[in-house]
């Protein structure tokens, strides 16, 4: 809980630009909550805020740096990952934080996110899941279900999805979790791991998108689609990525999949340079 | 023999009965705090805010035991709840 509880002001108005609320997100968009869940992980980890920054490309998801009240920065779409590893590498006392869509992350800036996890730099990337590029009126994007229906797959989509803990992970990121907008506690706690640990750290979360993805597939409103998720879920931390694929319907796993140590690219910058500098 | 103990972060973890407060102008009408209240300490009302959007509105039967959910999942930072005993000193 953030501070003493008052009847004029929202507790986490503290680390939100209150000024620009209401917001733009929909009726019932699951970003308003993961960021909510985001800054009391901030609060819970007593990070000092001048020491953060946060970083995020284009999407409904990508509106998150003009409402949080720390350094942030919103850039091009699909390179928030390269604008943040300039910044975690220019500074290293910062903790750069990535906040973005999955169609920003995971295809036009697919290749950076890969080979951010690969270098493992010490950022934390939080990818809001809602399985469409729910800005540009909810086309098609590497993350929606096989099946699942789309602005530009009226007939059900041909592709399998990306599978984006199994993806990291396989790329070498030091934790990898996921959980949904109906899991806050869960989900507060898991961001604050990611925000204290060392190297990559990547934290999906799936989310309702009712105006497009849940009106394409009959999904019903953002409450019966959270209601969905909440049936679906099946919580199992440290269980194989692999194992966690998203069908159309069917179970969800969710949890704390990877936490493990690896040194970080800016150790072994630290580490090779300096050796340099001796001879 | 006692078979159970309390907790020993009892006084951390425990809630207290709770005042619901909603700022109107940012409600979107979703229904999330509504529906997904466990005590069901809220409900959706006639009125309707500046943007035509129908808000929701806590029972005067006092409820609501100060679990937080609804202020976790409110997508538009619009509702929080406040300890009734401090809610009560404000006012």
């Amino acid at each position: 809980m953030i501070g003493t509880k008052t009847l004029t002001d929202n507790p986490v108005d503290l680390y939100l630009r209150a000024d620009r609320m209401p917001h733009i997100w929909c009726s019932g968009c699951g970003v308003g909550p993961s960021v909510a869940c985001f800054v009391k992980a901030i609060h819970r980890t007593g990070l000092d805020t001048d020491k953060i920054a946060i970083v995020s490309g284009i999407g409904c998801s990508g509106r998150v740096a003009g409402y949080v009240k720390v350094d942030s920065f919103h850039t091009t779409h699909g390179r928030a990952i390269p604008f943040a590893t300039g910044l975690a590498l220019a500074n290293p006392e910062l903790k750069v934080v990535v906040f973005s869509g999955d169609g920003d992350l995971a295809a036009i800036g697919g290749n950076h996110l890969i080979h951010a996890a690969r270098r493992n730099i010490d950022m934390t990337v939080i990818c809001y899941n809602n399985f469409n590029y729910g800005m540009t009126g909810g086309q098609l994007g590497p993350t929606t279900p096989l099946e699942a229906k789309s602005t530009t797959s009226p007939y059900g989509n041909c592709d399998p999805p990306f599978n984006l803990p199994h993806l990291v992970a396989a790329c070498g990121a030091s934790y990898v979790s996921r959980w949904t907008v109906i899991h806050p506690r869960q989900l507060e706690k898991s961001m604050a791991e990611a925000l204290t640990k060392p190297g990559f750290t990547f934290v999906e979360v799936l989310g309702p998108c009712p105006t497009t993805y849940g009106r394409m597939n009959k999904l019903g409103r953002g409450v019966d689609e959270l209601r969905a998720y909440q049936e679906r879920c099946v919580v199992s931390n440290g269980v194989d990525p692999r194992d966690a694929e998203i069908g159309l319907n069917g179970p969800i796993l969710v949890g704390n999949f990877v936490d493990l140590s690896r040194p970080t690219f800016w150790d072994h910058c630290v580490k090779i340079f300096g050796r340099a500098q001796k001879k | 023999m006692k078979l159970w103990r309390k907790p020993f972060d009892f006084h951390e973890q425990a809630t207290a009965p709770s005042k619901v407060v909603l700022n109107k102008d940012r409600c979107k009408g979703c229904e999330y705090c509504v529906v997904f209240c466990p005590t069901k300490a809220l409900v959706m009302s006639t009125e309707m805010n500046a943007k035509g959007y129908l808000i929701p509105v806590e029972l005067p039967d006092g409820k609501c035991l100060g679990c937080g959910l609804c202020e976790a999942i409110c997508p538009d930072f619009a509702l929080w709840i406040v300890p009734l005993e401090a809610a009560q000193k404000g006012e």
